[in-house]
């Protein structure tokens, strides 16, 4: 299964995705609730308040009130989304992340929308790059990372289907479909998107496509790469990412987001126990400068040249 | 997750007397159930080694009242959808729960003994995926209050007519989420809402007063529109009133004025017993003083 990306593709901001199937299946399930902290707007949910006025909570400007309340919803018997910007959900209201939602595990799906350095020029304070790192880093919390708005629609509808606590990361900046309608989506389980045999590169979310242009950089210099779709963080496919750790020379990981502990440690810490292999781990590394959301991915190497770079030492 | 040792279910029997005892529950019978939870917390924690018995004995008659009294729960069938939510934010005070839950039956009296002992469900902390009647999972402060605010929404929501309870510490409400939920709580005239504070005065290491000032308290209730009701949090009759539903439509906030310590003359009023452990002659004069 090859998938490639038209060099004019058209770019989608995956929250349209996620609004627009939040509303469809709340149409058909009326448990569903939305929830927000004064997020309405950046969380694209005005469309759901104007259908169901009575299910959107918003808490105001209040995080940890936000989960909590997300979760009390939960034990009345709804399923909440709980919608806010990822570096205030999660950096804010992180300990109510671990201690009502997944410790008391319940069916709460938190919504981190505009994640990584999308808000760009507003600064490391509005960028999202722990987030993967911090809920990795919480047991019983799975961690979902759409690539593209089919993807994005899968998951809604997974986390709808599945219940249990679910971090949702919900991408901003634009990205080309790439995801089959048929793919499967489920916790554990990657996405092939091009088969190759020298180097892979595993990616998430927003990186998704700039691996698939870094694949085709590589194929012009012969080189041949693998390229996986890893939309859960947690629980990782651990045999998809074993298989490439033996059957090619090294992996490269990007993730917009730190490199410490999200998609790259996790790969790190699972190929260095099992099947050790040269790995290259992209992703930012420290509190940006100032730029634009497109200008901070460049400046981190986070594009088809600095990708194809760091595969090119591998392979 | 990791597995512990087992998931408490029903003491049926139990269950059964408690259904029978509450149909004529009078004060003398709260009063009766209060000193049995308040023996079971010396003897738990003395046995466990651990535990917060200044503030499990000033919140036993809160919680004796409402389970004993109040709450419309179901030990049998504690997951029952209408059934009224109780939340203990402080879950520090976890021992006087599980007493208690013990007490109504929700799980034997026997799994007391196994309060914070390896792989026991009764943690310091109460987890409600182990120990039936806990509705959510609490031990650092000022999360209960947010996660009752969501029970009592989402009763609105889908026109369900149970109450939701939720007891705070005074120390607690420190914390800024208290306040973030009681915002929410009155902005949405969550009536169906009841907030206690087991006001005992003292929190960890002095008074709440000499850490950080907590008055005018019932003023700041009242700031963030609640109805408020300032009560003997010792008093079986005015706890019963207290609890009663909201007769404006906004949330109702409790300030039940307690001793910490409550019911053992060395304890109470005393901040060096939010956390001491008796020795077995002090639990035996604390047992012979709860037994009168």
């Amino acid at each position: 299964m090859t998938f490639q990306l038209a060099p004019d593709a058209q770019t989608y901001d995956c929250r349209k995705a996620f609004a627009e199937t939040l509303i469809e299946l709340a149409r058909a399930d009326e448990r569903i609730v939305a929830v927000c902290n004064d997020s309405v707007g950046s969380s694209n949910l005005a469309a759901f308040r104007d259908e169901f006025p009575e299910r959107l909570i918003n808490v105001g400007i209040a995080e940890q009130d936000l989960v909590g309340v997300g979760a009390g919803l939960a034990n009345g018997g709804l399923i909440p989304f709980v919608s806010a910007a990822a570096p205030f959900l999660t950096g804010r209201a992180l300990e109510q992340i671990k201690a009502d939602v997944a410790y008391s595990d319940t069916h709460v799906i938190l919504c981190g929308q505009s994640p990584g350095v999308a808000y760009g020029e507003l600064g490391p304070t509005h960028h999202s790059i722990e987030d993967l790192s911090w809920t990795r880093a919480i047991d019983n919390l799975n961690v979902l990372v759409p690539a593209d708005p089919v993807q994005t629609r899968a998951a809604v509808r997974w986390a709808v289907a599945n219940p249990g606590p679910l971090y949702l990361r919900v991408p901003r900046l634009k990205v080309p479909e790439l995801t089959p309608e048929d793919a499967p989506l489920e916790p554990g389980r990657a996405v092939l998107v091009s088969d190759g045999d020298d180097v892979t590169l595993i990616a998430v979310g927003t990186m998704v496509s700039r691996a698939v242009d870094a694949a085709e950089r590589l194929r012009a210099d012969g080189i041949s790469a693998r390229v996986i779709n890893m939309p859960f963080v947690d629980p990782l496919d651990e045999a998809t990412v074993l298989g490439a750790a033996r059957e090619t020379r090294g992996i490269v990981t990007v993730e917009e987001g730190i490199v410490t502990g999200g998609l790259g440690a996790a790969i790190a810490s699972l190929v260095s126990q099992h099947h050790p292999v040269p790995m290259r781990i992209l992703g930012i590394t420290g509190f940006a400068p100032t730029g634009s959301a497109s200008y901070l991915l460049d400046h981190f190497g986070l594009n088809a040249d600095g990708i194809a770079a760091a595969a090119h030492e591998l392979a | 997750m990791t597995e512990w040792l087992c998931m408490l279910t029903a003491d049926t029997t139990a269950a059964a007397e408690w259904a029978e005892r509450r149909t004529r529950i009078d004060e003398a019978g709260l009063e009766e159930m209060a000193a049995g939870v308040r023996r079971d917390v010396v003897t738990m924690v003395e046995r466990a080694g651990l535990g917060h018995i200044g503030g499990d004995l000033s919140v036993t008659d809160i919680l004796v009242t409402l389970f004993g009294a109040v709450l419309d729960v179901d030990p049998a069938d504690p997951t029952r959808a209408d059934r009224d939510r109780f939340i203990l934010s402080k879950g520090h005070c976890a021992g006087a729960l599980y007493a208690t839950l013990a007490h109504c039956g929700f799980f034997s009296r026997d799994e007391l003994t196994t309060f914070m002992a390896p792989l026991s469900a009764l943690n310091g902390h109460p987890n409600r995926t182990k120990v039936p009647g806990v509705e959510t999972n609490t031990g650092p402060l000022g999360h209960g209050f947010p996660v009752a605010v969501g029970c009592a929404l989402a009763a609105r929501l889908r026109a369900l007519d149970y109450r939701t309870f939720v007891v705070l510490g005074d120390g607690e409400l420190q914390e800024g989420s208290n306040w973030e939920a009681a915002m929410t709580a009155s902005h949405y005239e969550l009536g169906n809402l009841t907030a206690i504070v087991d006001r005992n005065r003292l929190q960890q290491g002095a008074s709440t007063a000499e850490t950080k000032e907590l008055e005018p308290l019932a003023d700041k209730w009242v700031a963030f529109g609640f109805e408020v009701r300032v009560i003997d949090g010792h008093d079986y009759a005015e706890l019963l009133e207290a609890t009663a539903p909201s007769t404006s439509g906004r949330p109702v906030a409790v300030i039940a004025n307690t001793i910490k310590g409550k019911g053992v003359s060395f304890m109470e009023d005393r901040v060096e017993w939010h956390h001491k452990v008796p020795s077995a002659e002090q639990v035996e004069l604390a047992i012979q003083e709860l037994t009168r």
